[in-house]
């Protein structure tokens, strides 16, 4: 059952429950931001729309700088804001920035230490009809090899607000996972932000699924229909990747032995093998990988693509069947 | 490719180009999403291209002295989609399965996705880097054919794209004819108010690029503003075409809201009256 001590969304289940996409979340913490912080600035390149900054670059033109198609531009530029006091936000899609602009964010952010937060929009393969050049899935892989980023991950548009205001309280760079399609909204606004929670929890648990991001909702599908068929499981939402809570996975798998990971990514070097990095090293135990299996997506609507290439709830419950 | 062209040729590629735009319409209304604008203001030139510029076989798309057509901005791919089905590289039919699953007509251009296409694109910024790797092939082989790069001003805020110039100028790679889709748009605007461009064409002069600067939505001017270039053998030549985006569909004309909009079926229904009223006349 859904963790009351969370004072997650009771109505999640339902057919009416809210919909919102992680980047509304983002947009609004953004301008709240703009309006406690005069240090925090933003930057576009030719995006500003679909990455939902046009509220605060409304509201606050002179801090808003629109960069046009140009990312590693942007970056470099935000780096320099950076180490100057300024708190940055680039916002455009992961697989421009940071992808397109891999070096000179890893140079001039991440080595420089310059306090930036890389907004990366449009990850997964719920990026749909645009296609597999649009649809960011390596980007977990590329960002957590960099000493000392930050990576949030969050699950819905609520918790991707108060990982956009968490992430201009850290000091250094941060990057920000978000996604383009409405998703039920599963955390309410009484709900703590922490890096790794366990979202369902049962009795005699026989495995744990770690999900992160849009996919914890198909995790949770699959945790209460896994429940009516007498298989209890946990789900731990994972809004923070790096750095990882090992003391918490290594609870968590020690507590229901198995474990599965969920992501909207490649399985090659995303979330589930930062945790299976934790596990091999703490607690080895058997563990199923849900993800892209070492191959592009395609055009699509996203719910489509979540069935050819196995990232629904269906596959999470065959993941949790494996192994029990 | 001969530059002059009969009044009954002209007159079929006029009805072609306005097919292109119905197909365009018609295409992305039933994927609810995709790009209009850029779409229909270069449906002109791609009719040029395809039904008499380039030298290509619909039946043979791979082999290997074709001209290669480098769609640098893949969000117009619709209507290089509808290009290739018009002249015959695969059913009509398939247009309608645009961004679908399990489609080869992508949102944004995959290689070979269908046969045909060269390159992968939607990332702006990088189809003249890949243009100039096909004419520095074409010239360690001794191979004879053409290359043509299609790019859009707002990707000429890529610093990739100004890489790019720099290294076909030094190295006068004169198998490169670059077509700039100038529209004056570009997501967030107009591209002199995100990132002024002008003066564009002192700035390819500057890089020792030859300049052609035509009215793209006219295919006899950009007919024989491409059989001059192909007269140019010391330099690259970038024909700067200035177009119309949403050209043909009068409330779509000039207004960059239209850049990366599909239309409702019932502004697609609207649109195709204008069009259809135009193949009436
Ligand atoms: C590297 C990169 N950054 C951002 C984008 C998102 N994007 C798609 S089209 C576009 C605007 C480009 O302007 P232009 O090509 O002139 O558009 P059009 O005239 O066709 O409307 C942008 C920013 C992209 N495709 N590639
Ligand atoms: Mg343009």
């Amino acid at each position: 059952m859904l963790n009351s001590d969370l004072k997650l969304n009771e109505n999640l289940f339902s057919a009416n429950v809210e919909q919102k996409a992680t980047r509304e979340g983002f947009g609004e913490g953004l301008s709240e931001l703009g309006e406690r912080n005069q240090n925090v600035v933003v930057l576009s390149a030719d995006l500003s729309e679909s990455t939902k900054a046009e509220d605060f670059a409304k509201k606050y033109p002179n801090r808003y700088f629109e960069c046009g198609v140009a990312e590693q531009n942007m970056v470099a530029i935000a780096a320099g804001l950076g180490v100057s006091g300024k708190i940055p936000f680039v916002c455009s899609y992961s697989v421009f920035s940071p992808g397109k602009a891999w070096e000179t964010v890893r140079t001039t952010i991440i080595y420089n230490n310059s306090n930036v937060k890389i907004a990366g929009h449009h990850a997964g393969i719920m990026t749909g009809p645009d296609g597999a050049t649009h649809q960011a899935t390596e980007d977990i892989a590329s960002v957590r090899a960099w000493p000392g980023i930050q990576i949030f991950s969050p699950c819905d548009a609520i918790e991707a607000k108060k990982a956009t205001l968490k992430s201009a309280e850290i000091v250094g760079p941060v990057y920000l996972r978000l996604s383009r399609e409405k998703i039920p909204t599963i955390t309410t606004d009484q709900t703590p932000f922490e890096d790794i929670q366990l979202f369902w929890i049962s009795k005699q648990p026989k495995t744990v699924i770690f999900a992160t991001g849009h996919v914890l909702y198909q995790a949770l599908l699959a945790a209460r229909e896994l429940e009516e068929e007498g298989i209890n499981v946990l789900v731990a939402n994972v809004a923070v990747i790096k750095p990882l809570n090992e003391q918490k996975i290594v609870e968590f798998a020690k507590q229901a032995g198995k474990v599965v990971t969920v992501e909207d990514h490649q399985i090659k070097g995303g979330m589930g093998s930062a945790i299976a990095e934790v596990l091999a090293k703490e607690y080895p135990t058997k563990m199923e990988f849900v993800g892209l299996k070492d191959t592009f997506a395609e055009s699509g609507k996203w719910p489509e693509l979540m069935l050819k290439y196995g990232l629904d709830s269906k596959t999470i419950k065959q993941a949790v069947k494996k192994l029990v | 490719m001969t530059s002059s062209l009969s009044k009954e040729k002209l007159a079929d590629l006029l009805k072609k180009a306005n097919q292109l735009r119905v197909f365009v319409i018609e295409m992305l209304s039933e994927a609810r999403s995709g790009h209009t604008a850029g779409s229909l203001g270069m449906a002109d030139i791609f009719t040029a291209f395809y039904f008499h510029i380039l030298k290509h076989d619909p039946k043979n798309p791979t082999f290997e002295d074709r001209d290669r057509l480098v769609l640098s901005n893949g969000h117009i791919c619709p209507v290089q989609y509808a290009a290739m089905a018009l002249s015959g590289y695969f059913p009509v039919d398939e247009l309608k399965t645009l961004r679908k699953i399990g489609s080869r007509l992508q949102g944004h251009p995959h290689r070979t996705s269908p046969p045909g296409i060269e390159t992968t694109s939607g990332p702006l910024g990088e189809g003249l880097s890949q243009a100039i790797g096909m004419a520095l092939a074409k010239k360690l082989d001794s191979k004879d054919f053409h290359i043509y790069c299609l790019t859009s001003d707002g990707e000429h805020d890529e610093g990739n794209h100004w890489e790019a110039v720099m290294f076909a100028g030094k190295n006068k790679l004169s198998s490169i004819t670059q077509v700039v889709d100038r529209n004056n748009i570009q997501i967030c605007g107009k591209t002199e108010d995100v990132m002024p461009l002008e003066p564009l064409s002192e700035k390819y002069k500057a890089f020792n690029w030859a300049v052609f600067e035509i009215d793209g939505n006219n295919i006899k001017e950009f007919i024989e503003a491409v059989g001059k270039a192909r007269e140019i053998l010391e330099k690259p030549v970038v024909i700067i075409a200035k177009t119309i985006p949403g050209k043909g569909v009068s409330f779509m004309e000039n207004d960059y809201l239209w850049h990366g909009k599909a239309p409702t079926k019932e502004e697609a229904e609207r649109a195709l009256k204008e069009l259809n009223s135009y193949m009436a006349e």
